[in-house]
């Protein structure tokens, strides 16, 4: 009990310490010196008329959600003595996975530098500044010769990786049981079977109504639509985080989506976001990096071909080119298992006063990374509000994808997570398609590794990611390719 | 494989045409012994057409012999029905064009059936022509003001000096696919049209040189930066009374450019012109998708991004053009058959299939006694389009599954005029009930 306490009170000193560099910290001073000019504001009673004011003003609200916003991206409880590495990973097995395959990026883009003679990093000539920035709104338009560039790795090498992850700790024994894993993924992780994936879902149960399935025109919409929008609307109404993610459960309706997820990725555009994102913007027309060809090369790819998305081709340059600068990024990295790439300035190598990340927000594309945004342009269009909530979503959710840990929402538990279900429930088909060579996880992989962006159409991916955001969970992605192959 | 859905053509099976196949000898007289099997002929070899007439197992005869459905160039049909050869169509027998399907595809004959149109509502004192303070239609507004040159050329001028800073659009009448059309924004530029007006003679003027000119919108709405427009393929099964329906599916064609107002982009057509047939020649021309969008995928950005209101009104208005579209006239043309993409040939393939549904159903020889609505099930991916209360004052469109049917909007009539002094609101005949009455705008869905 009293460790429960002192946890508690642990992770609040924490939280705090967060919210109190935050411009919601300053905006709440601000509005409490300026209440004192209120004539319900008494000297007697301070404390408690200020606390009443800001909860009839609507600010108490903006704490909570910045608290609650806060918890959901807190790393689980650990023990105070753990060392920051614990917080990113605390399997060593998957650390040291985890490093060598960073090593292998690194290696693989170092080569392409060299070969290509382009360096990391350079500033743009002024005449070439001037004309990226009239060009800033059709970047799209621009056909840079990028032959030579490939992408960095694509999901597939990085399944190869996964595959052969094993813990040595585990002995798994020379005799096939009825409790062998028959999967790519050797690893024995803990996921949840299906009482618990209903448990844990069960506002998705066939009894509650849903978006996508009981709004169809079939349906009388007094069934269950038009009470659940109502219902939307007056969560949307209230500003509670909270209450949207619970009630984002059960999908939302197209015209609030925009906002709920807003809500519950508590972004609101400020002056200030948007003079961060012009600071970005700058710091793309100022310097040219070559992780901005890589970028260039993986929307033409991908987005540009695709009949949802090609429209929003000019976009996806401007979100991603900033992204790449953005260092507040790095932030992510406390809880990611993966490390920032470092880089030294030239004739530098190995001083640590000479460090820098590279890229600055120490993400590296790699084939389909556009994906993540594309989805996003159908309910944002104003760029820096794009870029707010393309940027959450990737220090929340997108980067579990990519980086090798035991997270439940990480990729390696999602495999097998969607191995496990597949053997466990549908054993004829799983063994069958073994046997002919083509282990599902291979046509699936690609499929979670991007979120399922590019591979659903555009409003069965926005009702995917209701649940992504529900949930604070991407275990869906599992279910849902399960799902597929059913 | 994998998850994304791709319309796949679902196989139609002609149920309860009760017709069964015959020994037949091989002369042309006996085709006719194969009672039940309508007999088809196309002058137009594109496979999306050939397929749908031969999964249904029909028999395809020349324009020589008994046909029951022909589907004919536009060529053909002016021909066929051409006043020299007073060829009438038999009763068992259907066209895939009315006649006088020119009235609605040439821009010149468009705009004139139009304006008669609004004005023959004016005279009857229709509510429908209502006007507001300013003299402009509250209902019937969706035409841009256009002129036809030389004719109008005079007032054209007028006009054009209200405002000398706007931009029009020129397009000629005959031609489609974008060919031939340009913007100004200078009367020198179209100085031509006014030497004709005055000098040349009623008989030098041939009908290839006629043009429409509209002002230009040129603030129209963006999608990703870029200007977009609508194809919807709509059915007129019947004129009297008018039946017809819109197929779910229709699509947005992008520019590959961005829009921009800016006058020295006039002369890029690449930023003002969605016609596929120009985009296709752009660098940025891609042919996987081809620049084009589902109607659908309109549907969910713009609820997404405006909302469900305006998003609902916007179909409803587009709806409403489309039936008085009808009504100022008598008639369809020829949509394009060529598929530019792998998406574009399923969506035609599934077009002519629910079209031939709808049009012969369930494969009976055609009869022009035939007078019922077709059920629910084979409209495929098209709805009715219906506006119960058309004739309602103050009524605007309110379709949401509607389609119109002339039948069902009078057989409407006789419980509204009852209702109505009882103060109910009503709906249209199954389905969902909506606001009648005064309001100007009703929900979609």
């Amino acid at each position: 009990m009293l460790q429960e306490e002192s946890d508690l009170s642990l992770v609040i000193a924490q939280i705090v310490q967060k919210l109190k560099g935050s411009n919601l910290y300053a905006q709440l001073e601000r509005q409490a010196w300026a209440s004192l000019q209120r004539p319900e504001i008494k000297l007697e009673s301070l404390k408690e008329d200020i606390k009443e004011f800001f909860k009839i003003s609507g600010w108490e609200k903006k704490l909570q959600n910045a608290v609650y916003s806060e918890l959901s991206v807190f790393p689980l409880p650990s023990h105070p003595a753990a060392p920051p590495e614990h917080l990113k990973e605390p399997l060593v097995y998957m650390r040291k996975a985890q490093g060598s395959w960073e090593k292998r990026i690194l290696k693989s883009l170092n080569s392409m530098c060299t070969e290509l003679s382009i360096p990391l990093a350079r500033k743009r000539p002024v005449g070439e500044q001037k004309e990226l920035l009239n060009k800033w709104n059709e970047m799209g338009t621009d056909e840079p010769d990028l032959s030579l560039f490939r992408p960095v790795y694509a999901p597939k090498d990085f399944l190869e990786v996964l595959i052969n992850l094993r813990n040595p700790n585990y002995e798994n024994g020379d005799s096939l049981s009825f409790r062998t894993h028959l999967g790519l993924i050797q690893v024995p992780l803990k996921v949840k079977d299906i009482p618990e994936l209903k448990e844990f879902f069960v506002e998705l149960g066939l009894t509650t109504g849903q978006l996508g399935i009981d709004d169809s025109t079939q349906v009388p919409p007094e069934l269950f639509e038009n009470e659940h929008v109502r219902i939307g609307q007056k969560v949307l109404a209230e500003q509670d985080s909270a209450a949207a993610q619970q009630y984002i459960r059960q999908g939302s309706p197209t015209a609030l989506r925009a906002e709920l997820w807003a809500l519950i990725l508590n972004i609101s555009s400020q002056p200030e976001d948007i003079l961060y994102y012009e600071q970005l913007k700058t710091n793309v027309i100022q310097h040219d990096l070559l992780v901005d060809s890589l970028i260039y090369k993986d929307v033409k790819l991908t987005a540009s071909n695709d009949d949802y998305y090609f429209v929003f081709e000019d976009y996806l340059y401007q979100v991603l080119l900033c992204f790449s600068r953005d260092t507040s990024v790095l932030g992510h990295f406390a809880y990611n298992s993966a490390s920032p790439p470092r880089s030294y300035i030239r004739g530098k190598l190995g001083l640590e006063e000479y460090a820098v990340f590279y890229p600055p927000n120490g993400v590296i594309p790699f084939h389909g990374f556009s994906m993540y945004v594309a989805p996003l342009c159908f309910l944002y269009h104003e760029p820096s509000k794009l870029y707010q909530i393309f940027r959450e979503m990737y220090v929340r959710f997108f980067f579990r994808l990519h980086s090798i840990s035991s997270h439940p929402s990480g990729i390696v538990s999602l495999c097998l997570l969607f191995e496990t279900l597949l053997q466990t429930y549908l054993p004829q088909l799983f063994y069958h398609l073994r046997e002919i060579g083509a282990q599902p996880l291979r046509i699936s992989f690609k499929w979670m590794v991007r979120a399922f962006s590019g591979y659903l159409a555009t409003d069965q991916l926005l009702l995917l990611w209701d649940r992504i955001l529900g949930y604070n969970s991407l275990e869906i992605l599992a279910a849902r390719a399960y799902c597929q192959l059913l | 494989m994998g998850p994304r859905h791709c319309p796949s053509p679902c196989p139609h099976h002609s149920k309860g045409s009760g017709s069964e196949w015959e020994e037949v000898t091989g002369r042309p007289s006996d085709v006719r012994i194969m009672a039940g099997k309508v007999k088809w002929v196309t002058d137009i070899e594109k496979s999306v057409l050939i397929n749908n007439f031969e999964k249904r197992g029909w028999v395809q005869v020349t324009e020589n012999e008994d046909w029951n459905f022909y589907w004919m160039t536009v060529q053909t049909i002016r021909n066929v029905f051409s006043v020299e050869t007073g060829y009438r169509l038999s009763d068992d027998q259907i066209v895939n064009h009315f006649p006088n399907h020119y009235e609605l595809t040439r821009k010149d004959l468009m705009v004139k059936n139009i304006k008669r149109y609004r004005k023959e509502l004016e005279k009857e004192g229709s509510p429908l022509a209502e006007k507001d303070e300013n003299g402009k239609y509250l209902y019937l507004d969706f035409v841009p003001v256009t002129y036809m040159l030389p004719a109008d050329y005079n007032l054209f001028v007028e006009e054009f000096r209200k405002s000398p800073s706007s931009t029009w659009i020129m397009k000629p009448c005959g031609k489609a696919q974008g060919k031939g059309i340009f913007l100004i924004n200078k009367l020198s530029q179209i100085k031509k049209w006014s030497r004709d007006s005055k000098t040349s003679s009623f008989v030098t003027q041939s009908t290839k040189e006629a043009y429409v000119i509209s002002l230009y919108i040129n603030n129209p709405l963006l999608i990703g930066g870029r200007k977009f427009d609508l194809r919807l393929y709509v059915l007129v099964s019947t004129y009297r009374p008018l039946r017809c329906y819109m197929y779910k599916l229709g699509f947005c064609r992008f520019c590959t450019v961005k829009y921009t107002p800016s006058t020295s982009e006039l002369d890029n057509m690449f930023v003002h012109l969605t016609n596929v047939a120009i985009q296709k020649h752009g660098e940025d021309y891609n042919h996987i998708h081809g620049g084009k969008w589902t109607v659908n995928n309109l549907r969910l950005y713009l609820e997404s991004t405006r909302g469900k209101e305006v998003t609902g009104k916007l179909f409803d208005e587009i709806h409403w053009i489309v039936v008085q579209s009808l009504k100022a006239v008598a008639v369809n043309a020829s949509p394009s058959l060529t598929s530019s993409t792998a998406n574009d040939r399923i969506l035609k393939y599934n077009l002519i299939n629910d079209t031939l549904n709808i049009a012969v159903p369930n494969g009976e020889i055609p009869d022009c006694k035939w007078n019922k609505s077709p059920p629910k099930e084979v409209l495929g991916n098209y709805e009715i389009l219906s506006c119960a209360f058309l004739h309602r004052p103050g009524a605007r469109m309110l379709m949401e599954r509607g389609g119109y049917d002339e039948e069902l909007a009078q057989g409407d009539g006789a419980d509204r005029e009852l209702r109505s002094r009882q103060g109910q609101s009503l709906g249209p005949r199954g389905g969902r009930s909506r606001d009648s009455g005064r309001t100007v705008l009703t929900t979609w869905k």
